[in-house]
């Protein structure tokens, strides 16, 4: 657990510097105007985190079925 | 061997890899990138491209230290590590080449870019040629593997090879590309780790995402590792 939460503190500290640059321009924030700004970059974005949430959860997956079976074959 | 628990069992470093990854698609698609000629906002593809490759060679590098340990030891566990470990290098490396081709349609071998005259100067390319040989070399290497039936030979041969293919490595993607003209950037030095080059907001990205680019292929690895392990054990039975 105390990993986890340092690991969420590095994440944080590294994001600082890009919000920063993201609120630069922005003063409204709602999701849609977010969405539609900077020639809609975010949309390309969350694809892309779709794409590696999605690949990252299959891993987790095989990972744990893994420990399974190792367990079962102990 | 499972009650051993070594770091393929651990999950920090593994949430480190998705937290590092996180960052780099969010921060390598949002950050201010200088826009240098030719380049322009391609050069975001360092924290992709690039980090295929530093991924390659870092597992490299560990498949070529497990190929020594098993030669010091002779423990078959060792040998296991390393073919798993060259396997992820070279599917890391193919997705380097992969991205490469499709970036540098773009930029300096872009038919439209004055400088490139025409396909011939692709094909004379050290940088690709030079890729192309060291993956080719790691090709035979298991090719080489899976061509001998006898385990304790297989095992020995396999690694004295995986150094020679190791040692191939660096004249191929790092020394010959260098001597050649080339229209690959980074001929006069090392491109992406030159603290000169690459502006200070995108080295806060770049080394965040090579190193994850790296994790993730560890854990790849470490789950491929495990699953033989398990087809080992299952035939000792």
């Amino acid at each position: 657990m105390h990993k986890f939460r340092a690991l969420l503190t590095l994440l944080s500290v590294l994001m600082v510097a890009v919000v920063v640059q993201a609120q630069e321009g922005a003063a409204k924030t709602t999701i849609g105007e977010t969405m539609r700004s900077s020639g809609r970059i975010y949309v390309v974005v969350a694809v892309m985190l779709t794409i590696l949430i999605g690949l990252i959860l299959y891993l987790v997956r095989l990972d744990r079925k893994i420990s399974k079976v190792e367990k079962e074959t102990m | 061997m499972a009650n051993e628990k070594n770091y393929m069992y651990k999950s920090w470093w593994k949430i480190l890899c998705v937290v590092l990854l996180l960052f780099t698609f969010i921060a390598g698609l949002l950050i201010k990138v200088p826009n240098l000629p030719a380049l322009e906002e391609t050069s975001r593809n360092l924290f992709f491209h690039v980090g295929m490759w530093a991924a390659m060679m870092t597992l490299f590098t560990i498949s070529v230290v497990n190929s020594i340990k098993y030669l010091r030891t002779l423990n078959l566990k060792y040998d296991i590590y390393a073919r798993q470990y060259a396997t992820v290098g070279i599917v890391f490396g193919l997705l380097g080449y992969a991205t490469g081709a499709i970036w540098m349609s773009y930029t300096w071998a872009d038919p439209n870019n004055p400088l490139f005259e025409s396909f011939s100067a692709l094909a004379r390319e050290p940088k690709l040629i030079g890729a192309a040989i060291a993956l080719l070399i790691y090709f035979a290497y298991m090719v080489l593997r899976d061509s001998i039936n006898d385990m304790d030979k297989r095992a020995r041969i396999s690694a004295v090879y995986n150094i020679f293919a190791y040692a191939m490595l660096f004249p191929a993607i790092w020394i010959m590309p260098r001597l050649l003209p080339s229209l690959h950037p980074g001929q006069e030095g090392n491109p992406a780790l030159n603290f000169k080059d690459v502006s200070s907001t995108m080295r806060m990205v770049e080394w965040p995402a090579f190193i994850g680019w790296t994790l993730l292929g560890v854990w790849i690895t470490t789950l491929k590792i495990r699953l033989s392990l398990l087809k080992e054990r299952k035939m000792m039975k």
